[in-house]
């Protein structure tokens, strides 16, 4: 299949970035796809607003068709046969455009089917469980019982692709999302974190998952691409502060020009190189499949609470630096900010990674902690 | 504009696992020989130059230096295991961490063959300390300010005024000096400053001791009367020190050293905590590793772009500033996160050392507020 191709519709430049903060000089056809096609289509402001939905959906389908939808699917299954690396910098790049499309989920659960030569369907996807302490059992005959907490998208995906729990086995299924009970509920930035409930909820497709893939790894799959999500949304909402304080006059100059508004900046700068330092570090842990369990753990969980805490203080500057006009409905900050603080909690919330992290190090001993960070 | 900040991926090649297991058994070595004692942790990070001899007859100073002075042609990624191993374990590197971190570096770029013959392969043997004069009684962060003179005369360069904290000054062979030589310029005050290389033995020099507020004697007053400085120890160009003055900035700013000097105080907070802590101290102890780890390979990150030949300056200042930051409140963190456990006397007296010497990590080498400007201006704002 022909992948990321371009179409005449999307052939519009983007808008070159004031501050070009970049993982990698490696061009990835991937990233510049999505930058080109959200740039196209994704005004945050215009796809918010009510009735709009013909645009988002006009948003997906451009991203369906240029294959990114289907990027950790491989060829052979008729993906995209991006790697990992390649994934994960796409929904960095997708974050910095703060719209409300299922494309980390679609990803993920794409991923998670194809792990298990399950053939992944049409249309956008979600993935479960979504919370660590959230189990499903699949029985003898495929059936699905339990229950996963905010399940992202789930409303709007047509399938589910979920790892339950046959004995003390894991196995991967696809299940119709239509099957499934939903109770609606909402992120801190309005997007769907609905409650799934499967009452013998017969699967399409189910295969025993692989040495190495369960509900962990399906959590540290989620945990990697929010904090790609949320470091390319630090570093568009980096640039969007940036400029804002070299426009807006106050005292007869731009505050920009105000010591405490730079060193703000700096402040805004350093955490959203933390965020994309500890994002793409996991991303490329992830992507090597060389790293020893703990070591990827601490990468794992090191990239979900480094970007987690860079998210929260971040989204703080940005706001004082915008003043009253960024928590204004009509100013896109919030857009940005409150899918920060809503990506913070989803696969896992900072605190909850840290008493994870914390105890596998305590069990290892003092004597274990520096060999562990140095170890790679 | 365009001002790019990168952190690239990068992990240090598995080979150099080897080099770490071999500082590790010297260290381990050093320890049982009694050279300094770890549960000493902060207090043993001092000056012993016969430990230094010994880090240097193992190849482990000036690592990246050329061989023709005495360095091992290795890469800045094999330093940065060094470098890194020796600071977790507080070993007393005093005697030449400057010299082998910067001075050498300068020194290479920027002196006569005839000294870099003679200099270097005594810095890379490990008997040659060095210190920093910079700072002066009314010149801190605002180096520019530096009024101490060295006038152009027959004799050689003729130095007055006075440079203070200048850490290890006692203890010194050498100083690199920064010092006026002309007046600023009009519509440039960053003019007129020149780098030397000073013999501390040289007469007219007096070294008065500044003890700190832990009691210990690192820093130092150093007088300058009427020294006479040869030209052919000018470090590059009359009057524009200015110039020279960055890429420097990203070996002095982004080590492990500059995260790592409290270390032993999370180390500490994982044995006092014990094998099951309680929630509080799990989540508070993962969020410290998490921090640690993130910083660390930010640093790493910036060791692989020194050693592409590229200068990542404004990554250096952000390592820095978030890792003082972060060595800065380890202490109070572990204070708290250990209020509830049981706690030992080596805990307590390493956590009163480390929160004691807390304060200077946010100013030593560049305090964050001039880091702080230094990203500003990164980000096109100054």
């Amino acid at each position: 299949m022909e992948v990321y191709r371009t179409s005449a519709a999307l052939s519009t430049p983007p808008r070159p970035s004031r501050l070009a903060i970049r993982m990698s000089e490696t061009s990835n056809l991937a990233a510049d796809t999505t930058r080109r096609i959200f740039g196209d289509f994704g005004d945050p402001q215009a796809l918010a607003r009510a009735g709009n939905e013909d645009l988002r959906a006009s948003l997906w389908r451009a991203l369906e068709e240029a294959g990114l939808t289907r990027a950790w699917v491989p060829e052979s299954l008729g993906g995209a046969g991006a790697s990992l690396a390649d994934g994960f910098e796409l929904l960095r790049v997708a974050g910095g455009f703060a719209v409300a499309v299922p494309l980390a989920e679609t990803l993920l659960a794409g991923w998670l089917l194809a792990q298990s030569g399950i053939e992944v369907p049409e249309g956008a996807l979600t993935a479960a469980p979504a919370r660590a302490a959230d189990r499903l059992a699949i029985d003898g005959a495929g059936r699905i019982s339990g229950s996963a907490r905010a399940v992202p998208f789930a409303r709007d995906a047509a399938h589910v692709a979920l790892v339950a729990r046959r004995g003390d086995r894991a196995v991967v299924a696809l299940v119709a999302r239509a099957r499934c009970g939903l109770e609606p509920s909402e992120s801190q930035a309005g997007e769907p974190r609905d409650m799934l409930t499967f009452d013998a909820v017969p699967a399409l497709a189910l295969a025993e998952a692989r040495p190495g893939l369960d509900e962990e790894r399906l959590l540290a799959m989620g945990a990697a691409a929010r904090a790609a999500q949320i470091s390319g949304a630090l570093e568009a909402i980096l640039e969007r502060s940036a400029t804002y304080a070299g426009e807006r006059v106050a005292f007869a100059r731009p505050i920009a020009k105000f010591q405490a508004v730079q060193h703000a900046l700096a402040r805004l700068a350093s955490e959203t190189a933390a965020a994309l330092a500890a994002a793409g570090s996991a991303a490329d842990a992830l992507d090597g499949g060389e790293a020893p369990a703990e070591a990827l753990f601490l990468e794992v969980a090191g990239a979900k609470i480094r970007a987690g805490e860079a998210a929260g203080a971040g989204a703080a500057i940005a706001h004082q630096v915008h003043g009253a006009i960024g928590f204004s409905a009509e100013h896109p900050l919030h857009r940005y900010t409150q899918r920060l603080w809503a990506w913070r909690d989803d696969f896992g919330g900072e605190a909850e990674w840290a008493a994870r992290l914390g105890r596998m190090l305590a069990a290892r001993g003092a004597d274990a902690l520096w060999p562990l960070i140095a170890s790679r | 504009m365009t001002t790019p900040i990168r952190f690239d991926p990068i992990r240090l090649p598995p080979a150099l696992q080897a080099l770490r297991a071999e500082v590790r058994a010297f260290l381990a070595a050093e320890i049982d020989a009694g050279a300094f004692d770890p549960d000493a942790a902060g207090t043993a990070r001092g000056y012993n130059l016969e430990f230094s001899r010994r880090v240097g007859a193992r190849g482990w100073i000036g690592m990246t230096w050329p061989r023709k002075y005495g360095g091992g042609e290795r890469s800045y990624l094999e330093r940065y295991v060094v470098t890194e191993e020796m600071s977790a374990a507080s070993a007393p590197v005093r005697a030449h961490f400057v010299a082998d971190r910067q001075s050498g570096p300068i020194l290479l770029k920027y002196a006569t063959e005839r000294i870099k013959a003679e200099v270097l392969p005594r810095i890379v043997r490990g008997e040659c300390c060095f210190c920093i004069g910079m700072s002066e009684p009314g010149s801190g962060s605002d180096l520019f300010a530096a009024r101490t003179r060295a006038v152009n005369s027959n004799a050689g360069w003729r130095v007055y005024g006075t440079k203070v904290w200048t850490t290890e000054a006692h203890h010194s062979d050498y100083m690199i000096g920064l010092f006026r030589t002309s007046p600023p310029a009009k519509d440039d005050r960053r003019h007129g400053l020149t780098q030397f290389l000073v013999d501390m033995k040289w007469p007219g020099i007096k070294v008065n001791p500044i003890v700190d507020m832990t009691g210990r004697h690192d820093f130092n007053e150093v007088v300058f009367d009427d020294v006479v400085v040869p030209d052919e120890y000018r470090l590059g160009e009359t009057d524009l020190a200015w110039r020279q003055a960055t890429s420097e900035l990203a070996y002095e700013r982004s080590g492990p050293e500059r995260f790592l000097e409290t270390s032993y105080v999370l180390f500490d907070l994982v044995r006092v905590l014990g094998e099951k802590p309680d929630l509080r101290g799990a989540e508070g102890l993962g969020r410290l590793a998490a921090q640690l780890h993130v910083l660390r390979r930010m640093s790493v990150s910036v060791a692989g772009m020194l050693e592409q030949g590229k200068e990542p300056v404004l990554e250096a200042s952000i390592v820095k500033d978030l890792g003082t930051v972060w060595e800065q409140a380890l202490p109070a963190r572990a204070r708290d996160l250990a209020a509830f456990a049981e706690k030992d006397s080596l805990f307590e007296q390493r956590l009163a050392y480390a929160t004691n010497i807390a304060p200077k990590l946010t100013l030593q080498g560049g305090t964050s507020e001039v880091l702080r400007g230094i990203i500003a201006r990164g980000l096109g704002l100054r």
